[in-house]
């Protein structure tokens, strides 16, 4: 009796990890059964290389989306990068435990806050900023990238510091001994032993990044034209569901859904790429 | 510290260096308060007793079924992932054994789970289960869909605590005669409960603040549904709507204020419940 029970419980436990393998394959088969045919329909090349998007006219060419979003996730890495990764070393090297103690729960906090009140204030403040300095209506490429820029500090911060903590503290006090200052040490051997950790931070902020889809749609200035300059509007593959999924009707809705196919897909290599980077590292 | 200046006097570079950290950490920190007490600042004074009534008008703006819908989201997803979450990070603590074929299988989806925008997790949510199940927008749709995605963070956190439990506990247990169910229930289980809970709760922190997942399965109707079936907006989506609405900016800080308050609790509660391990 008992060890029937035992037995049926690991079971239970079994079917309960299986859950989130079934999760992904419904999700993958759902998104491609709907997604794909619809990509076939439009053309494969008409649908990702396309550059012009007028559903009124049964045109469909998501490539200024496609760049869209490279370009805003590429400069909100320049802008959150250096910041979040050396804010990180100064949580795990330098900061003194006063300051620990708000510190910390600040980023935390920051993590917490949900994307739409981001967008909020992206809208209300950082936008009338960006109008005052660079004219315009102040929605751009530039928002965009300052406010996903905030976003994924927490990020960076948590995953970096983490990763720093994680080097043995006998590497430190190695350099220490061989005459070099601290700063120096945290810089040329702490944060290259670090690495891995950093780049697998690097690349939560990339999809972070470029899924965000809420905070962006309200500063991005959502035109659907490849942008010519760091001043111009811009729409993103995430902001192009988001503004039209709403009114969108038979193939124009399909599109839309199709959109997303191609941002999940982005994602998967994003990851697959990084997890085979670190299984060549590993070895 | 008369010594520190003297060392720093001959490496400026080092001093640079310091000066640079300092200020990334500044920075955030400057941005973290400008947001927050821009938000309240603007939002307070906007806080009215009429925000707060039981039926939503489009005079009022009543933000109160929205809070409503949210409370029942925030429950009805954590009895579907809270079990699921735990129950597979027992068995990969505590049944998989080493070269087991499944685990890193699941590793892997579960990494996969929690890179998935959440946009992506709204068109996957209507395309199952609003279309093709054909539920319409509702409640259960946004339910099932926002359980997916914090089944992640759930496992992690809390095969996190598992770890962390000491084996010692586990010998101990089994050298007294307990079976291993016994021992996961009566000892790994209750010793991990604060490690598990703050991630439950900072898994409810994501649900509050979720919009784009909610939007096209839950919808973005006003009022409390009265049943599952039927859609309903969480505070988050009412501050979206509010917002592409273009009528209600005051309202929108209002609602952005009573996030950033919920936000703040939350995470409070998860920090103080995760120290309990450590003062332990």
């Amino acid at each position: 009796m008992n060890k029937l029970r035992e037995k049926s419980m690991g079971c239970v436990f079994l079917v309960t990890a299986l859950a989130s393998i079934f999760a992904v394959i419904i999700i993958c088969l759902f998104l491609f059964a709907n997604g794909l045919p619809t990509i076939a329909e439009i053309g494969p090349f008409d649908f990702l290389l396309g550059t012009t998007w007028k559903p009124t006219n049964d045109i469909y060419g998501i490539f200024p989306m496609i760049l869209g979003s490279i370009y805003v996730t590429a400069g909100s890495l320049i802008i959150g990068v250096p910041v979040g990764l050396l804010c990180a070393v100064y949580l795990a090297r330098f900061c003194p435990p006063r300051v620990y103690k708000y510190l910390k729960p600040a980023v935390d906090l920051l993590a917490g806050i949900p994307s739409i009140v981001y967008g909020f204030f992206g809208l209300v403040v950082i936008v009338p900023i960006m109008r005052d300095l660079f004219g315009g209506n102040g929605k751009s490429v530039l928002t965009a990238s300052i406010l996903l820029g905030i976003m994924i500090l927490p990020t960076l911060i948590s995953v970096g510091e983490a990763s720093i903590r994680a080097v043995p503290e006998s590497y430190y006090e190695g350099a220490l001994a061989l005459g070099a200052t601290p700063e120096e040490t945290v810089f040329k051997v702490m944060l290259p032993a670090a690495k891995s950790g950093l780049t697998a931070g690097v690349i939560l902020a990339i999809d972070r990044s470029i899924g965000e889809a809420m905070a962006v749609s309200m500063v991005a200035g959502n035109q659907p034209i490849i942008p010519d300059s760091l001043l111009s509007g811009v729409r993103t593959l995430t902001a192009n569901i988001v503004l039209e999924m709403g009114y969108a009707a038979d193939m124009h809705r399909e599109a839309l859904l199709a959109t997303g196919v191609v941002l999940f897909i982005f994602i998967l290599l994003i990851n697959l790429s990084f997890s085979l980077l670190r299984r060549r590292d590993d070895k | 510290m008369k010594q520190y200046f003297r060392m720093y006097k001959k490496h400026p570079k080092a001093v640079a260096l310091r000066i640079l950290v300092t200020t990334a950490a500044a920075l955030t920190v400057l941005v973290l308060f400008s947001l927050v007490f821009y938000i309240l600042i603007k939002g307070i004074p906007n806080l009215k007793p009429s925000l707060f009534e039981w039926k939503y008008t489009s005079k009022n703006a009543s933000m109160m079924p929205a809070i409503i819908n949210t409370i029942t989201m925030v429950l009805m997803t954590l009895l579907i992932a809270v079990p699921f979450g735990i129950g597979s990070a027992i068995y990969l603590t505590e049944y998989a054994k080493r070269g087991n074929k499944v685990v890193p299988v699941i590793r892997m989806t579960t990494e996969t789970l929690s890179g998935i925008p959440s946009i992506v997790y709204g068109l996957f949510g209507y395309m199952a289960f609003v279309r093709w199940l054909d539920w319409g927008y509702s409640l259960m749709a946004g339910i099932i869909t926002l359980a997916i995605m914090i089944l992640p963070l759930i496992m992690r956190t809390t095969e996190e605590a598992l770890l962390a439990v000491p084996d010692s506990y586990r010998e101990g247990s089994y050298g007294l005669g307990a079976g291993r169910l016994r021992t996961i229930f009566r000892v790994v289980l209750p010793s991990a409960m604060p490690g598990i809970l703050s991630g439950v709760i900072l898994g409810v922190g994501r649900i509050v603040g979720e919009t784009a997942a909610l939007i096209y399965t839950a919808g973005s109707v006003t009022g409390v549904p009265n049943s599952l079936m039927s859609g309903g907006r969480t505070l988050a989506v009412h501050m979206y709507a509010l917002l592409s609405e273009g009528l209600y900016t005051d309202e929108a800080y209002a609602t952005a204020v009573v996030l950033l308050v919920l936000v703040f609790i939350i995470n409070r509660l998860s920090a103080y419940v995760a120290n309990k391990i450590q003062n332990r």
